[in-house]
């Protein structure tokens, strides 16, 4: 049996689904294909900050274009997703963060995006619940928080009800030259095949530069007003050059439901997605040490999910240059609910041979060709960061 | 003639009651005529399993939210406050609009 369309999908989790959406408006017969179903990896277990990072320039570039394109997505989200604009601070500890607060104040200026700079007490009075004292916080009132699967499933009845059709739970066995082989024994043909498979997409590609990057998330029962913003601290810059291959960072966010959600850990060569005890242990005390009362707090879930990590801290949007049929939406690492919807005007820019939005190189997979990325080499000495 | 146990008199949502000692809260919510909490989508609920396992009994007391009470005796004084999940009656709402 098989089938042909223009483009297939190979992931429905938000970046797929978001390109799927893309791809069917603008009038491309697209398939989409999940061994699970939508929004079940990472999608499912990312945290939901909309968020404006800088880790890079093109990085900075790709979250701004994206958290315009969801500000301008917000008035059709239907209530499930829970877009609430509840804002990030960065919170300082010192004055040496609070120098990276102002650093950052102005770098957004001149990008355009309004932020504010806290003082200790202007902080205390903004989120009580954080400790004092702290040196400060930078304010950044455009971004969001949503609930991911929910997103994912919102983009996906959008691409369907625009056309595309979704295969699953289908397992591929392979993905090349304009061809996806089903275990199902089905075949689709398609002139363009697009890998938004996360940290599984080296499933079908093993040559990606992409590795899992293992996280945990606690999530508390209902306490209302307890925090009103996301709450990330800038402390990662001191340790950015660790050795050690796992960390924590204080991360917490307001869930709409007066839940609380409690981030975050970063971890190389986990495989499995059982709960490592000491690491949870270190990311909750790391909390804790933000968020002193976050131990009279009832945690009712606990898990694990895998980011999809690249050398450089970028994702792999475009063509895939050993094959023609080939194009990648993948390794967005902690950025994939924020940067799906950029994403998917990117890609399809590219799909379809016209100019992206926003310049395109920095995130174009040939970069990984060009010989300089000696991979395990470029992982080792790549900086932490503090996003889930 | 039984002896006459002297009552404890504490409040369920700002209005006292009394009550002998030995009772548990979720009974004293319950003699109140209160529900215990309120459920994400809005609905009121009250004690099922009566042995800590079932988490419908929560209610807030003395300010600490989230406390099982089928699991607590009465104490003189104590303040219970139900139905206090704020973020679900406004959640419920705003799922409705």
């Amino acid at each position: 049996m098989s089938s042909t369309a223009d483009v297939v999908v190979l992931g429905a989790g938000i970046v797929g689904a978001a390109c799927a959406r893309e791809c069917a408006a603008r009038g491309l017969k697209t398939l989409v294909v999940d061994s699970g179903f939508v929004g079940c990896g990472a999608t499912a277990a990312g945290m939901g900050h909309i968020v404006v990072m800088d880790d890079s320039s093109a990085q900075l570039a790709l979250t701004r274009y994206a958290q315009q394109l969801w500000l301008a997505l917000s008035p059709e989200l239907p209530p499930e997703v829970e877009f609430e604009p509840c804002g990030t601070l960065w919170v300082a500890d010192d004055a040496e963060e609070m120098e990276e607060v102002r650093r950052k104040h102005a770098l957004y200026a001149s990008a355009g995006i309004g932020s504010e700079i806290l003082d200790a007490h202007a902080l205390a009075e903004a989120e009580p619940q954080l400790r004092r004292p702290l040196a400060g916080a930078l304010l950044v009132p455009s971004d969001a928080v949503l609930y991911p699967p929910a997103a994912a499933a919102f983009l996906m009845r959008a691409a369907m009800q625009a056309g595309a059709l979704l295969l699953a739970p289908q397992k591929v066995l392979s993905a090349e030259k304009g061809c996806v082989r089903l275990a199902s024994g089905e075949e689709l043909h398609a002139a363009r095949i697009v890998n938004a498979c996360g940290a599984e997409s080296v499933a079908l590609l093993p040559e990606l530069p992409i590795r899992k990057r293992k996280g945990h998330l606690v999530i508390t029962d209902r306490y209302p007003g307890f925090i009103r913003r996301q709450l990330v601290e800038l402390g990662y810059l001191r340790s950015a050059h660790a050795v050690a291959a796992d960390s924590v960072a204080f991360n917490v966010q307001p869930r709409r439901t007066g839940q609380v959600l409690i981030g975050s850990s970063r971890e190389f060569g986990a495989e499995d997605a059982t709960i490592h005890r000491a690491l949870l242990g270190a990311m909750v005390a790391r909390a804790q040490q933000y968020l002193p009362r976050l131990a009279d707090l009832h945690a009712i879930r606990v898990w694990t999910g895998f980011r999809a990590a690249t050398p450089d801290k970028l994702p792999l949007i475009g063509p895939w240059p050993k094959d023609d049929s080939l194009f990648l939406a993948t390794g967005h690492e902690g950025l994939g609910i924020t940067t799906s919807l950029a994403t998917a005007k990117l890609l399809v820019a590219l799909l379809l041979g016209e100019d992206p939005p926003i310049p395109a190189e920095p995130y174009l997979p040939a970069r990984f060709l060009s010989g300089s990325a000696q991979e395990d080499g470029v992982f080792a000495h790549a900086p932490e960061q503090s996003h889930a | 003639m039984p002896e006459t146990v002297r009552p404890l008199v504490l409040s369920v949502n700002g209005a006292p009651i009394a009550v002998q000692p030995g009772t548990t809260v979720a009974a004293a919510v319950l003699m109140a005529g209160a529900a215990t909490r309120i459920s994400i989508a809005g609905e009121p609920r009250a004690p099922l399993c009566g042995m800590g396992i079932c988490f419908e009994c929560r209610v807030t007391i003395d300010g600490v939210p989230h406390q099982r009470s089928c699991q607590i005796l009465c104490r003189s004084g104590m303040q219970i406050d139900t139905g206090s999940s704020k973020a679900g009656e406004d959640y419920a709402s705003w799922r409705r609009a």
